[in-house]
């Protein structure tokens, strides 16, 4: 059961590493959405060190639902999906099993990223640190709950903008909590009760999210 | 009625179903009709003038109905929903499916009239208060769920990724229930409550409950008439339809 599990995994990594461009699709996107905002907003270091955290945690959020068509699509076009889902092991490891493997290749890049961002954004280094951890958090259930929605958006016309309309309302918590965190930290007050909350979330999404995906590719598939 | 033993399942046939609802919706129309204009009357010249809230408070009188409908009837469509998964029957993915609109306009109205009401109140028209932010994210969730079900054109696919949305989001409606209580934000704590006297004029409160069993009463006679549409498009093929129509059906 578990190797089965090791092996979606492994065969997935395989796979992006064979197609380094949509790793660097998502981190770019991330660091362009990220980069543009100053220069909208102009550079007045109080007002970016004010904005930072919720600019990345949207970034984020733009940019994980940008890789979430990726999630099911190829695999689901070319027929392996299906034979996956015929296999004896239960399903909801095997999605388990690729939706961490998403996140290695598209938020785990974003998490490594973010520093640099905030040193951009004039965060202090107390600042960086509670962003990196929520980030490390936040993302995780970004993929969980995204599978949700890429798996019953699978093969569906215009699925890429459907995609957002029934994810994103599920991922206003994880933006609440993400970037009160930082907020809560740079203006003094403890960040922990946040954290606690977004572990709580990412614990609750590692046991749910898997099931429903699962349940949401029998229904796209049959 | 009076018979003890009603076999249920015999309204998950769509033609008895259809019959069934027939029958519910005029007398569920008049019933809405009836508490409604008592309601209104009883909200605009019985209810007293608040002591702190002037006149605008009787905005209450269809805010507090339409949250509560907003967010029962999301319940009520995760129910169905989840007979719908388990049981395999089409009538409850057919309620689940009339119960949206009707949800959607109720949360819509939920936050226009609070919107309304918060303006000569708070001061202002919208705040990012928790119990407001979760009820939009509420609209956004039907507004994904109609979505989701008219972007599949296989009704039965359609039927089942919309029931398990429904059954993932329903982790808002604890949320929405309880932010006044564990947010303290902008937005005023209940009032009313299951386990205490409500803290309102004993005429205010009956009024609110006369408004909200007419929300009631409107929502089961709108959900039961589109019901009654989805059932003839859904079964349009079958005999009972097309004897139903007298033979106008030309596919």
């Amino acid at each position: 059961m578990f190797a089965a599990f090791q092996c979606v995994i492994r065969r997935d990594l395989l796979l992006a590493l064979r197609r380094r461009s949509d790793i660097f699709t998502t981190l770019f996107f991330f660091i362009i959405v990220v980069s543009l905002f100053p220069l909208g907003v102009g550079p007045d270091a109080d007002i970016l060190r004010l904005i930072a955290p919720g600019i990345m945690w949207v970034a984020a959020l733009l940019a994980s639902m940008l890789a979430l068509e990726r999630l099911f699509a190829n695999d689901y076009a070319d027929g392996s999906l299906e034979q996956m889902m015929l296999t004896p092991q239960p399903l909801f490891l095997l999605v388990l099993g690729k939706v961490i493997a998403h996140w290695l290749v598209t938020g785990l890049p974003l998490v490594l990223i973010a520093p640099l961002l905030g040193v951009q954004y004039d965060l202090s280094s107390e600042g960086i640190t509670v962003l990196l951890l929520t980030l490390l958090l936040g993302t995780p259930v970004l993929s969980l709950i995204g599978a949700i929605g890429a798996a019953l958006t699978l093969g569906v016309r215009g699925g890429g903008v459907l995609v957002s309309l029934l994810v994103l309302p599920l991922y206003i918590p994880v933006l609440i909590f993400g970037a009160g965190a930082v907020e809560a930290s740079v203006s003094g007050l403890g960040a922990e009760g946040h954290i606690y909350l977004l572990g709580a979330i990412l614990i609750m999404a590692l046991c749910f999210a898997p099931l429903a995906a699962a349940a949401a590719l029998r229904i796209s598939m049959e | 009625m009076a018979s003890g033993s009603i076999n249920w399942f015999k309204y998950s046939a769509p033609s008895n179903f259809y019959v069934l609802a027939g029958r519910i919706v005029p007398w569920a129309a008049l019933l809405a009709v009836v508490l409604g204009v008592a309601g209104l009357y009883l909200s605009f010249f019985v209810a007293p003038t608040d002591f702190r809230q002037g006149e605008g408070y009787r905005i209450i009188f269809i805010h507090v109905p339409a949250a509560w409908m907003s967010m029962f009837i999301y319940l009520v469509m995760a129910c169905w929903a989840a007979v719908g998964l388990v049981m395999n029957t089409r009538v409850s993915y057919m309620m689940v499916t009339a119960l949206a609109p009707t949800g959607a306009m109720f949360t819509f109205i939920a936050l226009w009239s609070g919107a309304l009401w918060g303006k000569p109140m708070w001061g202002t028209w919208w705040v990012w208060d928790a119990r407001l932010t979760s009820e939009l994210i509420l609209l956004f969730l039907y507004i994904g769920f109609m979505a989701l079900q008219s972007s599949i054109s296989d009704s039965r696919r359609a039927d089942r990724a919309g029931a398990l949305l429904i059954l993932v989001g329903v982790v808002n409606i604890p949320i929405i229930y309880y932010s006044v209580k564990w947010w303290n934000t902008l937005h005023q704590g209940a009032s009313i409550s299951l386990n205490a006297a409500p803290t309102m004029a004993l005429i205010m409160f009956w009024t609110l409950i006369v408004m909200t069993l007419a929300c009631w009463a409107y929502t089961i006679a709108v959900v039961y008439a589109r019901a009654r549409c989805i059932v003839l498009e859904r079964e349009r093929n079958t005999t009972w339809v097309k004897e139903l129509v007298g033979g106008k059906q030309h596919d």
